[in-house]
């Protein structure tokens, strides 16, 4: 007990600083776990958080404008569009010397693709003009304004020089702006005309089809739920393999039965047509709209409402409605003031999941939705493969995760993720 | 202590049967009629159909075969919640995304009672209780105590004439468990409640209950006050199953002028009363409490009967000793003596003699 009056850090047996040997003995073990999860840590990392970051970054970046035209976007500086004329003879010149070494690199369709986005036309102005430029003298042929006038009118057009000057820097708000039918016009940005606003409409869309989704597998899904987890678990168990028994099929296969079930010479239309219900010239339309991605998305997402669901309902003591009852509360009130309330959770979980996968979703729109029941994810599918404007899917995306972020934040506000359980 | 009479039944079993699966009865021929303001407990080891019995009362099991009846009329056909009976649950089963409050208002708002009754109700009834200050905490947050006085707090506050319990202290421990005895027994002595308490714990159902309904195997054993339980036990399972107790074999010789002679299995002949023998070459088994047993030969009474005995082990516990002895052929013999000061303290390996009155061994069935 002499101890007890030394003052100072308390020693370890071998006369180094307690302190210091508890640290370094929580070093080995923290280093031996860190080592643990490394590998997944870097495939995390590898295959999910750096495409994001990615994804992010494409969707305002342009460095392909000032990388291709360097000369062009300094000379460039000094226009002003609103002088409503063209440029002048030094801005064509540093023009030819940029296309003819663009030409060289064979880069000079792609600058005009990019630019065609913003401006249509200007992909063919620059693959003619990259091949002419490609037998110039750059040193001697001048003047070159006259000559590129003399190759095509439209490099006297004020709007060309516009969209290079105003995407020559190399980052743009450009693919956001499209992102939700704006563009850059002469004085800032502008609404897009009537015909050319689609994204907006379809994010509207892709929104409020979700959420039907999400309520017509809450409304199916919550008996069946409430089923599983009040039968004895071995018929519980027998049923929960039929409820994942889709998830056993292939993706394709179950949206293509859909559309064998739902199609104008289907199973439900020869039916109905065979009872006598439905007139063989007024076939229902059930397929190529929105109907028909409503039905075949809530059917496959219907698991994920069911399981957070099932194993949040099996916590739920069963002595709490007998409990009720014998306070004297009616099947009903007892079902719905004590046992609902316990099952938000799981409700909440299970919508999460369903509205969260139902607003990405890509293969069954793409396949029975036609062109009333398509997502904003098959817009992103076509940016990425087919008009191959990868910036702008890059902008739809990050949108679309951003809306999913701020979902996610209001309903932790509103009802607490603490209140998501998955079991 | 009043034994009921037929015509002031308050909750009456009659001839009732339960069968889960058709094939086995866990609650066979079961007769039970119980006073108002009785404390009736049911008593009886895992399995022997304590809760079933519970959960036909209050409504949430039907009786295979048999009559419930409720202040007289047949309650089978009635719902749960018409019955108007208090129940506290083994795991209390309070509401928990209710404050507690709320959980008590619960029986109150379905009654359709004004606010300010409710709240007043509500007040009482925790005080009651002693957890006035508890209002507006979850159940998770209280202590199991604190969640044991709630749920009966909640079974009270509707002012039910009829309260059960099924096990409701059997997640407390040991000193919290004595208390609460003690608070649920006043309490329903106070309100002038009837109350079904169901428990597998002997001291509980002696400590705290008016009658002892001893279950064993969907029967009842014996339905008795506390005292005559343990001292008269009408079979050799209520005797084990209430307090110590030890068991000779033997055989009986002969019954005269209420007294059993009865040979034991090593030949010795002992006096005892017949309960559960009726003649002459029947097995039986004789029962005597240990505390019965005196080894004290200043101490032993005119009359008693003695019997040779080896001291096989001693243990000191404080305010008793507690010896175990060899007495005819069985080993498990124990005898239970008051720490007195000119009290002897055996040693294993002693021959002693012991002895006891022929009224306090019982001989019971075999
Ligand atoms: N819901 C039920 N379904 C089938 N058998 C049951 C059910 N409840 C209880 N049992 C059976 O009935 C018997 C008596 O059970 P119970 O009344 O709970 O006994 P105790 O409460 O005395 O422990 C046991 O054998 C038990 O397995
Ligand atoms: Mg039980």
């Amino acid at each position: 007990m002499t101890d007890t009056t030394q003052t100072g850090p308390v020693l370890a047996a071998d006369g180094t600083p307690l302190k210091k040997s508890l640290a370094r003995a929580l070093r080995m073990q923290k280093l031996r776990a860190l080592m643990l999860i490394a590998p997944l840590l870097l495939f995390v990392l590898i295959t999910f958080l750096l495409p994001i970051a990615d994804m992010l970054f494409r969707s305002v970046e342009n460095n392909i404008v000032s990388d291709t035209l360097p000369n062009t976007v300094v000379a460039l500086e000094d226009w002003d569009p609103n002088s409503g004329e063209a440029p002048g003879e030094e801005v064509f010149a540093a023009l030819a010397v940029d296309l003819k070494a663009a030409a060289e690199a064979k880069t000079h369709t792609k600058v005009g693709t990019r630019l065609n986005y913003e401006n249509p036309g200007i992909s063919s102005l620059f693959r003619k003009a990259g091949r002419k430029v490609k037998k110039w003298d750059t040193e001697a042929d001048g003047p070159f304004k006259e000559k590129f006038l003399e190759m095509d009118d439209a490099w006297g057009d004020i709007g060309v020089w516009q969209t290079i000057q105003t995407y020559s820097p190399k980052l743009t708000n450009g693919y956001f702006l499209n992102s939700v039918d704006l563009k850059k016009g002469n004085d800032g940005i502008e609404v897009r005309p009537e015909n050319e606003r689609i994204y907006i409409r379809l994010f509207i869309r892709t929104f409020i089809m979700s959420l039907i989704i999400t309520g017509a597998c809450i409304v199916l899904g919550y008996p069946v739920a409430w089923i599983l987890a009040n039968l004895p678990s071995r018929t519980a168990n027998l049923l929960m393999i039929l409820v994942l028994l889709p998830f056993w099929t292939s993706l394709l296969v179950r949206t293509s039965a859909w559309k064998v079930m739902l199609q104008q010479q289907g199973v439900i239309n020869e039916t109905l047509v065979w009872l006598g219900l439905v007139a063989d010239d007024a076939r229902l339309v059930m397929i190529n709209n929105q109907f028909g991605t409503i039905v075949a998305m809530t059917h496959i997402l219907l698991p994920f409402m069911i399981l957070p669901m099932y194993s949040v309902m099996q916590t739920i003591n069963p002595s709490y409605l007998r409990a009720a009852k014998s306070l004297g509360a009616t099947n009903w009130t007892a079902f719905w003031r004590v046992y609902f309330p316990n099952s938000v959770p799981g409700i909440g979980a299970g919508s999460i999941l369903v509205f969260i996968l139902a607003i990405g979703y890509y293969i069954t729109p793409e396949l029975v939705g036609g062109t009333k029941g398509v997502f904003i994810s098959n817009r992103i599918a076509f940016h990425i493969s087919t008009s191959l404007n990868w910036g702008l899917a890059a902008a739809l995306g990050t949108i679309l995760l951003a809306v999913v972020l701020l979902l996610y934040w209001t309903y932790d506000k509103i009802v607490g993720i603490d209140n998501v359980k998955l079991g | 202590m009043t034994a009921p009479t037929g015509n002031d039944a308050f909750v009456e079993f009659e001839r009732v049967q339960k069968s889960y699966d058709g094939e086995t009865l866990v609650v066979k021929d079961l007769n039970l009629t119980m006073p108002k303001g009785e404390f009736l407990t049911m008593l009886g080891p895992s399995g022997s159909g304590k809760t079933t019995c519970l959960m036909m009362l209050a409504g949430f099991e039907t009786a295979t075969h048999g009559d419930i009846r409720l202040g007289g009329t047949s309650i089978n056909n009635i719902p749960p919640h018409k019955r108007g009976i208090g129940m506290v649950f083994q795991n209390y089963a309070l509401f928990p995304h209710m404050t507690i409050a709320e959980n008590l208002s619960f029986p109150l708002e379905v009654r359709k009672m004004g606010k300010s009754e409710r709240e007043e109700k509500v007040r009482r009834a925790l005080d009651m209780v002693e957890m006035g200050a508890f209002g507006g905490r979850r159940p998770a947050q209280l202590s199991g105590g604190q969640q044991q006085r709630i749920a009966l707090a909640r079974a009270l506050v509707f002012e039910p004439e009829l309260v059960l319990m099924d096990e409701p202290l059997g997640a407390l421990d040991k000193q919290l468990r004595e208390k609460m005895q003690f608070e649920i027994t006043h309490l329903a002595h106070r309100l002038g409640i009837t109350v079904v308490y169901v428990t597998h714990d002997q001291t509980e159902a002696l400590t705290m209950s008016d009658r002892v309904a001893v279950f064993n195997d969907g029967v009842i054993q014996q339905l008795a006050p506390p005292d005559v339980l343990y001292e008269e036990p009408a079979n050799s399972f209520v005797a084990q199953f209430i307090g110590e107790n030890n068991t000779l074999e033997g055989e009986v010789l002969e019954i005269k002028d209420g007294i059993a002679v009865v040979k034991l299995d090593d030949g010795e002949l002992i006096d005892c009363k017949p309960v559960n023998v009726s003649k002459p070459g029947e097995r039986t088994r004789v029962s005597i409490r240990p505390e019965r047993v005196e080894y004290n030969k200043d101490r032993l009474q005119e009359g008693a009967h003695t019997l040779k005995a080896e001291v096989l082990e001693f243990i000191y516990m404080g305010d008793i000793f507690r010896t175990r002895l060899r007495v005819a052929g069985n080993d498990e013999f124990i005898i239970k003596t008051r720490n007195a000061p000119d009290q002897v303290r055996l040693q294993p390996g002693q021959q002693i003699e012991i002895g006891w009155l022929p009224e306090d061994c019982r001989a019971l069935d075999a």
